[in-house]
């Protein structure tokens, strides 16, 4: 049951072939035999998790059932939850029970769906191996060796080691797509503004983005049919007609053209992701999509844009950690100064610290016009390279990372090497394009590779079709390490 | 060497929304501290602002007002420093583009019209309180007034004494007031004013080294700390000294500006655009509904008053010092359209007076203007002297005889005598019995002349119409 797609559990769910009560009871079981291995959750609540499943249970009883009512769904430790230890992946939150709900947290609750536990993630979403949480690392439950991508890396690990139907993710500059395309499962970050950043803990507000992390594009269009909604609470929430992201997955792709930015099929991709995605392409010809070869000559800078913005924004972003209100402070302090110094000092981990520090840096008198300014007018240019792109094909593709999982502790000591393993991704980011991964195959090691595909603005239905069609022609997606 | 002090000032008024400017908290004072915070002010993790309507409107009635340029978009930036009031350790406010920009106040001092240009005016967010007396060894901090709408109103460096100064925020204080985006109310913060102080050789063009004083929460001592300030810049630059930018303090016990920072430790805000707001668009037709709620501003309502009823400018001010004392003088001039002059100056004398002696606002004057036109009207038809008037003024303050002026007068026994012939007769009694002032009055001694008013007003106690009995007695004593 556990590696029942979500349509196959909603359908055993409405025909009462199964209680939520039990489908959520199996869920816990297996975290509580799996998770002390992969350390995918950091807080596991049964009390609120059976309870949630037994309303679902009298919703779908009383037939007021949606699709996803009674199916457990595992948060990100990001979203803030009412009652629910919520701590980012950091020490500063740990003692952080938050007193509301997020918007996607809501959206959720109204769709009946059980909340199985909050996972495990970089500190503040900042890292993609998942090494910066303060709660552990997280294994890569194909090869335990390796890590599962970050900083959704709990959600992404859940999902593969199946301790959770589905997931939420959030996604900066790549950590919904990156660790999903680690662990060989779907997940997609739509359109900057579909999803409420309501109640999502900020790290660089005009990149976030939450999305769905699944094992298949068809379980992506159904969460996002939950997750995505008008927010008046967060002003860069987008006021759209309701879509319904499953409406287009049977369309048949012949003609689709598709763009292959000749920037991401140069120097840096490890060959054996290259013939994972080749294979993958060849599958999309036999589909009936035709390729185009397009350039985004902008691309590179994505990385050096990506990293004045996000920790300018996270600088500011993380000043309300302050050891005054709520959270982590230091014991002993000889005054206010010396209290703030020790409570970010002990409450922040490095790699958070070091993003604080550039950003500060970057913002500071002097250097802003030459760091933050600039970045804002290479991002509008990288914007442009898209727009360009899409006046000649429907869709882009490429690789999602430049190689599989590395091995835990490979690359936590050397963050240049680490953030590049965004290097694919976080342009989706900073244009706000939607961008997804799904799995394609494996490289070395046996360890998954993903294939990145960015839509125009909006186009998350065709994302999902074109994922959709690919998953029906092909297994990968189905295969699971346990 | 002659000194020429220039100022600038930058005036926060609260606006008078009921919610706060980015949550929708209430806005009310004096509340129990932090029970009016809430997740968005307490900056919990994960909350996001939301702006207030109502607080952009208020900017753009300002804008409006002074004749400024609304700007759209304009951007809201965050104003980053660390400190236990300020939840998320940033201010949200305005930085490269603010909402309002440039216009002008009009300004009077001793009858002298002057043109006070404003920089700029730009939205922002209030910090909590910290409260150093009420724990022992430890700060509280009250959140309640955390994202309280302001709006920063800065004016160019164009006033050069602190009465220019004193008459510019009082000018803006009751233009705010006026529109109402602000209830002025200085005790609790409404209205605080920061001045930027600097002076320089008469003559000279460039600016001195300014500093900014803040802390000046009333008229008086805004005015203080200005002459204290200039004082002091002008002894040390006499004394071959340089002035150091810094931002003082003034105290008002000690009337004196003392140093609070300088310039070198002065915090780096890394201002930049807030990402979670998105720059605020104004459309022309949002504009264009607002300037038909504006009210006629003051300054247009004192020129009519000067135009209409003859006023002098002195007087059409002091009557647009707020509006609510304009309303009342309409209203009354309505009923005594001839009297403006009468009307005008018992509004600004008697009432104004009488209201100061009570501290209470004129809406809560005990005569209307209806009841004051009627008291206006018994001077004027002679029925009553102005001495006689202030008589039953008094008893309608103190709601005698329903404040009904008649009865008052005849209550009170205040008729005057204004009969012709019985005056006649007065004066020829008193005349006839002081032989010896008539004689010394003829001889050329004035004074005799009032010392036989004073005989005849003494006679009637004080009821005789003065004019009359003065107009009779010269023509008498001209026989």
């Amino acid at each position: 049951m556990f590696n029942a797609s979500l349509k196959q559990l909603s359908s055993q769910l409405a025909e009462k072939k199964i209680s939520s009560t039990e489908l959520t009871t199996e869920f816990l079981n297996r975290i509580k035999k799996f998770n002390p291995e992969y350390n995918a959750f950091i807080t596991v609540n049964e009390d609120i998790s059976l309870a949630q499943a037994q309303a679902a249970d009298k919703m779908l009883a009383s037939g007021q059932a949606g699709p996803l009512t009674g199916i457990p769904i595992a948060q990100k430790d990001i979203f803030c939850a009412k009652g629910w230890l919520t701590t980012c992946g950091s020490k500063m939150l740990s003692n952080f029970i938050s007193p509301y709900d997020a918007g996607v947290i809501e959206r959720f609750n109204q769709a009946g769906t059980v909340n199985i536990g909050k996972t495990n993630m970089d500190e503040f979403a900042m890292g993609s191996s998942n090494e910066t949480s303060f709660y552990g690392l997280v294994k890569n439950p194909w090869d335990v060796a390796a890590v599962p991508g970050g900083s959704s890396g709990g959600a992404a690990c859940a999902v593969a080691a199946r301790l959770a139907p589905a997931a939420t993710g959030t996604d900066t500059g790549g950590s919904i797509r990156q660790p999903a395309a680690l662990c060989g499962i779907s997940g997609i970050k739509p359109t900057y503004g579909l999803v409420s950043r309501y109640g999502m803990i900020a790290f660089a507000s005009s990149l976030d983005q939450g999305g769905p992390m699944a094992k298949s594009a068809e379980d992506l269009a159904l969460l996002l049919n939950v997750m995505v909604g008008f927010d008046p609470r967060d002003s860069t929430s987008l006021q759209r007609d309701v879509e319904d992201y499953a409406r287009d997955l049977q369309k048949p792709l012949a003609g689709l053209r598709i763009g292959l930015p000749k920037e991401y099929f140069a120097e840096g991709m490890s060959k054996d992701v290259e013939s994972a995605i080749e294979r993958a392409l060849d599958e999309y010809r036999k589909l009936g999509a035709e390729m185009i070869e397009v350039s985004l000559p902008n691309a590179a800078l994505s990385i050096p844009v990506y990293y004045v913005l996000a920790p300018a924004e996270a600088s500011s972003n993380l000043s309300r950690f302050d050891g005054v209100r709520y959270g982590h402070r230091a014991q002993s302090y000889s005054d206010l100064g010396d209290m703030y110094r020790k409570t970010r000092a002990q409450g922040f981990g490095a790699e958070v610290k070091r993003r604080i520090l550039i950003g500060t840096y970057v913002l500071s008198h002097g250097y802003y016009d030459a760091y933050y300014i600039k970045a804002q007018k290479l991002r509008r240019l990288i914007a442009q390279d898209f727009t360009a792109a899409y006046q000649q094909c429907d869709i882009i593709m490429g690789p999602t990372t430049p190689t599989v999982a590395f091995n835990l502790g490979e690359k936590s000591g050397d963050p240049i090497q680490m953030y590049l393993s965004d290097i694919y991704t976080s342009a989706a980011n900073l244009t706000g394009l939607p961008a997804m991964s799904i799995p394609v195959g494996f490289g070395d090691k046996n360890r998954p590779v993903g294939l990145h595909i960015i839509g125009n603005y909006f186009m998350e239905a065709q994302m999902l079709n074109v994922a959709h069609q690919y998953q029906q022609i092909t297994d990968w997606h189905l295969q699971s390490p346990v | 060497m002659q000194w020429e002090i220039v100022i600038g000032l930058e005036v926060h008024t609260q606006l008078s929304t009921r919610s706060k400017i980015f949550s929708g908290a209430s806005t009310a004072y004096g509340a129990p501290p932090n029970t009016q915070a809430c997740v968005i002010d307490l900056a919990l993790p994960g909350v996001l602002p939301v702006l207030n309507k109502g607080a952009v409107e208020r900017a753009i009635k300002l804008g409006l007002s002074v004749g400024a340029k609304i700007n759209s978009p304009s951007i809201f930036a965050r104003k980053n420093y660390f400190y236990p009031d300020l939840p998320k350790g940033y201010q949200i406010s305005q930085y490269e583009l603010p909402v309002v920009q440039g216009g002008s106040i009009q300004i009077q001092v001793d009858g002298v019209e002057k043109n006070i240009r404003l920089t700029r005016a730009h939205l922002e967010e209030d910090a909590g309180k910290s409260l150093h007396e009420d724990f022992h060894g430890m700060s509280g901090i009250d959140l309640n007034r955390a994202g309280t709408p302001l709006l920063e109103i800065v004016s160019e460096p164009d006033m050069r004494s602190s009465a220019e100064a004193v008459a510019y925020a009082k000018t803006l204080h009751a233009l705010v007031r006026w529109i109402g985006i602000c209830d002025g109310n200085m005790q609790e913060g409404s209205f605080r004013c920061d001045a930027n102080v600097s002076v320089r050789p008469r003559g000279m063009e460039k600016l001195g080294t300014r500093c900014e004083i803040k802390n000046l929460n009333s008229f008086r001592f805004l005015e203080k700390a200005i002459d204290f300030e200039a004082r002091r810049q002008i002894e040390i630059l006499e004394d071959g000294g340089t002035i150091r930018q810094e931002t003082r303090l003034y105290d008002a016990n000690k009337d004196e500006t003392r140093t609070m920072r300088t310039k070198e430790d002065a915090n780096d805000y890394r201002y930049f655009p807030d990402p979670d707001l998105l720059p605020l668009e104004i459309p022309q037709h949002w504009i264009d509904r607002i300037k038909h709620t504006l009210p006629e501003l003051p300054q247009v309502r004192r020129d009519r008053y000067v135009s209409e009823f003859a006023l002098s400018a002195y007087d059409a001010s002091a009557l647009t010092s707020s509006r609510e004392t304009a309303d009342y003088f309409e209203a009354t001039v309505t009923q005594l359209p001839a009297q403006a002059k009468l009307c005008a100056n018992w509004i600004m004398g008697e009432i104004s007076g009488q209201l100061n002696k009570e501290g209470i606002e004129i809406a809560a004057c005990p005569i209307n203007p209806e009841q004051l036109a009627a008291l206006l009207a018994r001077i004027s038809d002679g029925t009553i002297s102005g001495k006689a008037a202030k008589t039953v003024f008094e008893s309608m303050w103190n709601g005698e005889l329903d404040k009904n002026v008649d009865a008052i007068i005849a209550a009170k026994g205040l008729k005057q005598i204004s009969d012709d012939s019985a005056i006649e007769k007065l004066v020829d009694q008193v005349l006839a019995a002081n032989a010896q002032q008539v004689a010394d009055y003829r001889n050329g001694k004035e004074k005799a002349f009032n010392s036989l008013i004073g005989q005849i007003m003494k006679a009637t106690q004080g009821k005789a119409n003065p004019a009359q009995v003065n107009a009779m007695l010269k023509k008498k004593l001209a026989e």
